[in-house]
């Protein structure tokens, strides 16, 4: 394999692993953070330990979730600096005041709010709790306006001598259509993602009759509900937005060879790909396709072939059209997975409405396991968006294999490959083992809540 | 003062400020199994670091991206010169991060030392790197008129790289040693006392020594000179202040020592950001590698708001948990427990 298969390789290895945490802590950063206003607010004791409890499972996440984001943060210079080197005067604004305005935020306030039990005041406790939520939220604005900035490259100016991108207009990175609804879709994302994990604990705890965890299960369903349904719209909304300004990737997705108006969506097919374009078996549902892409009943979508003709004529020879089946796939996987989320939203809905929840056994069951499905379509999402913007690293710029490093050699790169994967899965092994281990322990036992004598004293946490 | 100019400084006061901040975190990385005697001194010597060290390595986190931003040549040439460094910074970050966290998550003595190695491995590897990363922009590297490294890993190892390593950790096991001693009490402080008795003789040595090595590279500047001096004159002051038990004191030297080293190889860096071992002409400089002004300039302006937010609230952290962490009776519920007087 080249370097530049390998730098791919190991982006996103590191990225998708990356991306298991970070939904992960910011939406149960959130639902810890309402979790622990109920205790504020009642004094109820069983909300103090209900916010220990899932506190403790966020954390053991956030650890990995930092870890990972540190590779993040300098693979960019390791594996591609020509890119680096490129965009930084544009890509780099984002990255750096990510850093000063989440960053900082959510790893003090963190700090603040798992030492601050019987030391900080009740509110300050409370609002540390809110500023992680916060901060989590804000550094994934930064880095989707990045990455938004990719796929569709706003606000920029060619300097005439050196032919690089240069920031002109930080409010038009902030405004990308791309950016407001792709954060948007992000942010629901890791509440569905947040609130799974959080129901699929109390699911599991109620089929042991530990009844506090109503309390929890009924959150979390307050939060997929909503998280769910909207999450499906605002994607298919992103995608229209894509389609106008990454039509190859919206095209592959489709496996749309041909440009057809009104077209169907393939619901299911075999064939199709980059090597064959026509399905040799195929499940469609008339006009659907044409209402998803451009919004209107008979909208023309068009096809990879007139598409990679214009491409050729606009960029010059090559092949533009991205991996159909990745394309295909991840976003019928992230399509049909987010529709059962969301039936087993309305249906816990529908339970705890009429009073059932903690004794319906088979919605138990299938809400423990249904922790699974988020994990899958966030994948499944980022595949979509990244391997759709190949062969481009920025959209219309730069190819991703211009990006590369000159001065790092193969053998460098499978050394770190191998290091970095090896550590991955090592920590996946121990976080899941972690996850488990304290997802299925009872309730943390009764504290004092009052500061002791001596005023604020320390607190052995780790 | 220009823009290049300016954020060339923040850069070189977001990685001192790394280096003072998460400096003793690291120090007490790798002293925790040296001075804490019993499982329960080791918990106790963590956790004076716990609510801290998270948001200290962030200043590493901020500098880097800072010069990603202010200086896209550098951050590409520096990074993809020392890739493997890099990647063996990163797992060391990477085990050293999650053994906080995971360390006491089990009662089981097998998994605590795993834990406690991989954090003392990690708290002794990042600074080393770190170290000979930061010597190398100062003493150069093979890098061509394309600003690319033409070197192989080796060639990473210069001897002043090297000898700054030696020196940040060093000074890093110093500060570990007095930030124990500050936050902790009874054996364990008395304890972490001598082991930063006999750490800044260490220290003195090796940091003279790289004072004269630094000026027998960049002689012209005064400033250099100052920071140096300052650098030295600190860590002679903890020699004193360490063994009177002057904890606070001792801690605030062995601070300003570390801070002055660091700041000392940004002075010493001064007007190149990476110099070229090749040919001078081809060292990537303040002006030449620096983003576009509107760039640097929205950043300044938000910098110029968000950083004494940081500041402030950092600094907020330290005053809420300025009580020594005692070491009295052993409390055995994992993530509960409580230490007490």
């Amino acid at each position: 394999m080249d370097p530049v298969d390998l730098s791919r390789i190991q982006f996103a290895s590191t990225s998708i692993f990356h991306f298991f945490f970070v939904p992960v802590t910011i939406g149960l950063a959130f639902l810890v953070a309402i979790q622990h206003t109920g205790w504020y607010r009642t004094g109820d004791p069983e909300r103090r330990r209900l916010t220990r409890f899932f506190g403790t499972l966020l954390l053991i996440n956030v650890a990995v979730g930092v870890v990972t984001g540190l590779v993040q943060e300098f693979q960019f210079g390791m594996n591609w600096s020509a890119y680096s080197k490129f965009v930084g005067d544009v890509f780099g604004a984002p990255l750096a005041l990510e850093g000063l305005a989440a960053f900082f935020l959510e790893s003090t306030f963190l700090g603040l709010w798992l030492f601050g039990w019987n030391v900080l005041p009740k509110g300050l406790h409370l609002l540390s709790a809110w500023l992680v939520a916060i901060g989590a939220a804000l550094s994934a604005a930064f880095i989707m306006a990045a990455n938004s900035w990719m796929q569709n490259p706003v606000g920029y100016e060619t300097d005439p001598g050196t032919g690089r991108p240069e920031l002109s207009s930080i409010t038009e990175l902030f405004t990308n259509p791309v950016f407001v609804w792709g954060y948007l879709h992000v942010i629901l994302a890791s509440l569905v993602t947040g609130a799974a994990i959080m129901l699929a604990v109390s699911a599991w705890h109620l089929r042991r009759g530990h009844e506090p965890f109503v309390r929890t299960a009924h959150l979390a369903i307050a939060v997929l509900l909503p998280g769910s349904l909207l999450a499906v719209g605002v994607g298919s909304q992103l995608g229209v937005v894509e389609a106008t300004y990454q039509p190859m990737k919206i095209a592959a997705a489709e496996a749309q060879w041909q440009t057809c108006q009104p077209c169907s969506f393939s619901v299911f097919q075999i064939g199709g790909g980059n090597q064959d374009h026509t399905p040799t078996q195929i499940i469609e549902i008339p006009h659907l396709l044409s209402l998803l892409a451009t919004g209107s009943w008979n909208g023309k979508v068009e096809g990879l072939t007139p598409l990679q003709r214009k491409y050729e004529q606009r960029y010059g020879p090559g092949n533009y059209v991205p991996n159909v089946f990745v394309q295909y796939w991840s976003m019928r996987l992230m399509a049909y997975l987010g529709t059962v989320v969301a039936l087993i939203a309305v249906w816990g809905a529908w339970l705890a409405w009429r009073k059932k929840l903690s004794r319906s056994r088979w919605f138990l069951v299938a809400a423990t396991w249904a922790v699974a499905l988020p994990f899958v379509m966030n994948t499944a999402g980022w595949l979509l968006t990244e391997s759709g913007r190949q062969p481009w690293l920025v959209q219309g710029l730069m190819k991703t294999t211009a990006g590369v490093s000159a001065s790092v050699s193969t053998t460098e790169i499978v050394i770190s490959l191998t290091v970095f994967l090896a550590l991955y899965l090592a920590l996946a092994a121990v976080n899941l083992f972690l996850m488990l281990r304290y997802a299925r322990r009872d309730l943390p036992s009764e504290q004092p809540e009052e500061p002791s004598e001596q005023g604020a004293a320390p607190v052995l946490t780790y | 003062m220009s823009l290049p100019e300016l954020w060339f400084g923040f850069i070189a006061v977001l990685w001192t400020g790394f280096f003072v901040l998460e400096g003793f975190d690291f120090g007490v990385g790798m002293l925790h199994r040296v001075v804490g005697r019993s499982e329960h001194e080791q918990r106790v010597a963590i956790n004076t670091i716990g609510p801290f060290w998270d948001a200290n390595e962030v200043w590493l986190v901020v500098g880097g991206a800072a010069i990603f931003a202010a200086f896209p040549a550098w951050y590409a040439t520096w990074f993809s010169a020392g890739y493997l460094a890099v990647a063996l910074l990163l797992a060391a970050l990477i085990i050293r991060g999650v053994s906080f966290e995971f360390r006491g998550k089990v009662e089981n003595p097998r998994w605590r030392t795993t834990w406690s190695g991989t954090l003392t491995v990690g708290s002794l590897l990042a600074p080393l790197v770190l170290g000979v990363a930061l010597g190398d922009l100062v003493v150069g590297l093979p890098i061509n008129e394309k600003e690319e490294f033409t070197g192989s890993f080796w060639d990473l190892f210069t001897g002043y790289g090297v000898w700054t390593a030696l020196t940040l950790v060093a000074l890093c096991l110093l500060h570990g040693a007095t930030f124990l001693t500050l936050r902790t009490t009874g054996g364990l402080r008395d304890r972490a006392n001598r082991a930063a008795r006999v750490l800044t003789w260490v220290a003195l040595g090796a940091v003279a020594a790289f004072a004269v090595w630094t000026l027998a590279l960049v002689s012209d500047s005064v400033t250099l000179y100052v920071a140096l001096g300052a650098a030295v004159v600190a860590v002679a002051v903890a020699a004193v202040r360490v063994p009177s038990d002057r904890d606070g004191q001792a801690f605030s030297a062995t601070a300003v020592a570390l801070g002055a080293t660091v700041l000392s190889l940004f002075v010493a860096l001064y007007p190149n950001v990476l110099t070229s071992s090749t040919n001078s002409a081809w060292s990537l400089t303040v002006t030449g590698a620096a983003s576009s002004e509107y760039a640097l300039k929205v950043m300044t302006i938000v910098g110029a708001v968000l950083f004494p937010l940081v500041l402030g609230y950092q600094a907020w952290t330290y005053f809420v948990f300025r009580h020594r962490v005692s070491a009295g009776p052993e409390t055995s519920e994992v993530g509960a427990g409580k230490a007490a007087d």
